[in-house]
């Protein structure tokens, strides 16, 4: 993993979002603050509508802020065109979606390899897709479409695909809010697992506390744009 | 990878596919018949004035392929073979144009024989008697016409007593003195057809033609036949034209409506695509993708349509033959594809731009 240790992975200032409705602004984002080194594993905790998602996707490089900086491995975010945005999400982010989002005409071994097309690394780096089948158990379900898989697998076959690319940055919004209890530990142990035994840099939105004091080595609390109490734990 | 992504999603929705398919194929049939009509119906029509036989066509200055009336002497034919020993045979005949594209031609069956080199009789006999006909073999099957039978021609009962070979003129043929007589064009003839000795100047006859008879239209058969062949097509082109563009523009609807739907459809599916870094450019280009393939299928099928258009025309309308022409099955093909990628470009440039948040969030 390509990481910095002088600088911060993620660093992030006085960001702030404006959605506009109409003639109406809504403030997404108040000027939040953040950093989040190489190797962590944060937990974004907060009611809905608290900005979780749009930190989230503007760190994707999935929305443009409409003020303050927001780096990425030493990328300026703000300034990037939206072809650079594009580029970023191949090579610095992989992302972990609640409804899996995975295609559903593709097999699961399709669903990870169109990643690693898209990143311009298909048939590269097969030791590295190997492994991650391995690590999370999905070996044998390579050849299913997505309806014939659980929504543990489903989510295993999602973490595979946002990895295969080895991104520094993995940011997994609500990875178990469409599991069952079971199913869910079984993701969050990997999520750890990556984080613990690989360095893997994980960003996590969710609802479930308990979720966030197991996995994440930082909890942040967000409300009405701002992060509200951040702590070390 | 891509192009399995391409193919799965045209195979996901199989209707929508095959029902895409079946318009561009409709779209490639239309413009390969119509063209195929009408290049047959020309071409069928030249082979029968050349096989005729004759070397020189006299016409009055008006007319064209179609031709109707008759303002010829019928002192003409024997006048110019008395004066030009070159001419070896001089024949007249009469044509009326019922109106349904055919023609019926009045002549005499001799002479018809003679310059054409024999005309080939499959059933029955020349005509002898005033109202007695002989049909070609085409126009015969179309009108499930038998030798004995009674055709009403001109508003008169004909009876058919012979059914020869086809390319030799004219569909029916009728005494000339008949024609003259039901039309009140005695003495006079539509057209002429001249027949030169072999080896013989037809240029220098061709012009002392025209400074003896500057009223009439003297012209090589070959040069008329090149002559019609250019202004048929020039009129046939503008109706040709027109269904053309109602094909293309039908293509141009249903591809369009078939990828906005699958884009309206694949919304949250291109925020996915977009999630994981795929450029605008591959997005636009999936669609695009998609779009080749369904025209192509749709071009052959639409070939495929063709001949067997072709073969119920011929089948149901022997009078209306239909000729592929290369240029334009290429043709069909080019414009088709040229239709769908125009059909397919909102929809695909709709989804390159699309937001990927908003589209992730797509219900």
């Amino acid at each position: 993993m390509t990481t910095n240790t002088e600088r911060p992975l993620i660093r992030i200032r006085d960001l702030r979002k404006v959605y506009r409705f109409g003639s109406v602004d809504v403030p997404a984002l108040r000027g939040v603050s953040m950093d989040v080194q190489a190797g962590e594993f944060v937990a974004l905790l907060g009611p809905s509508g608290s900005g979780k998602s749009t930190l989230f996707h503007i760190v994707g490089g999935m929305l443009a802020p409409t003020g303050g900086s927001v780096e990425i491995d030493g990328v300026r975010l703000e300034s990037l065109s939206d072809a650079q945005r594009t580029e970023l999400r191949k090579s610095k982010v992989g992302f972990v979606f609640q409804r899996f989002n995975l295609l559903p005409t593709l097999t699961a071994e399709e669903n990870i390899r169109i990643a690693q097309h898209i990143a311009g690394r298909a048939g590269k780096d097969e030791g590295h897709f190997e492994e991650l089948v391995r690590i999370l158990g999905i070996r044998h379900r390579m050849r299913h479409k997505p309806s014939t898989l659980s929504g543990g697998e489903q989510q295993r076959v999602a973490i595979a695909r946002a990895l295969v690319n080895r991104p520094p940055i993995l940011l997994a919004d609500e990875p178990t809010g469409n599991l069952d209890s079971e199913n869910s530990l079984v993701v969050l142990e990997v999520l750890k697992t990556l984080n613990r035994d690989f360095g893997q840099t994980v960003m996590m939105i969710t609802h479930n506390p308990d979720a966030a004091q197991e996995c994440a080595a930082r909890v942040l609390h967000m409300r009405d744009g701002r992060i509200s109490e951040p702590r070390r734990d | 990878m891509v192009h399995r992504l391409v193919l799965r999603n045209l195979l996901h929705r199989p209707l929508r596919t095959l029902l895409t398919i079946l318009a561009v194929a409709v779209e490639v049939t239309m413009i390969v018949l119509m063209v195929g009509v009408s290049e047959g119906l020309l071409t069928e029509s030249l082979r029968r004035t050349r096989g005729v036989g004759a070397d020189i066509l006299i016409r009055p200055q008006i007319s064209s392929a179609a031709i109707g009336g008759a303002d010829i002497s019928a002192r003409l034919p024997s006048m110019l073979q008395d004066r030009y020993p070159l001419i070896t045979q001089a024949m007249g005949a009469t044509v009326f144009t019922p109106g349904n594209l055919q023609t019926i031609t009045g002549v005499d069956w001799d002479q018809l024989d003679a310059m054409s080199g024999g005309v080939v009789l499959f059933e029955g006999r020349p005509y002898e008697a005033p109202f007695e006909a002989v049909v070609d073999e085409v126009y015969a099957r179309q009108e499930e016409i038998t030798v004995g039978q009674a055709v009403e021609l001109m508003g008169r009962d004909f009876d058919v007593v012979g059914i020869c070979e086809t390319g030799k003129m004219s569909r029916v043929f009728i005494p000339l003195e008949t024609m003259s007589d039901l039309q009140g064009w005695q003495g006079r003839f539509s057209q002429v057809y001249i027949k030169v000795a072999e080896g013989s100047d037809i240029r220098a006859l061709i012009d002392e033609l025209r400074e003896l008879i500057p009223n009439r239209s003297v012209d090589s058969v070959e040069d008329f036949l090149a002559l019609t062949a250019t202004s048929v097509r020039q009129m046939s082109s503008q109706f040709v034209n027109i269904i053309i563009s109602i094909a293309v523009s039908i293509g141009f609807i249903v591809v369009m409506l078939a990828m906005y739907t699958a884009v309206l459809e694949r919304t949250r599916e291109i925020g996915i695509l977009k999630a994981i870094g795929a450029s605008k450019l591959m997005i636009g280009s999936i669609l695009m993708r998609e779009t080749l393939i369904l025209s192509v299928a749709g071009i052959a099928c639409g070939y495929g349509l063709s001949v067997v258009g072709r073969e119920l025309v011929s089948i149901r309308y022997p009078l209306i033959p239909v000729i592929f022409v290369p240029e334009w099955l290429a043709g069909a093909a080019v414009l088709t594809v040229i239709g769908s990628a125009l059909g397919a470009g909102y929809p695909a440039w709709k989804a390159a731009s699309a937001d990927p948040c908003e589209t992730l969030s797509y219900e």
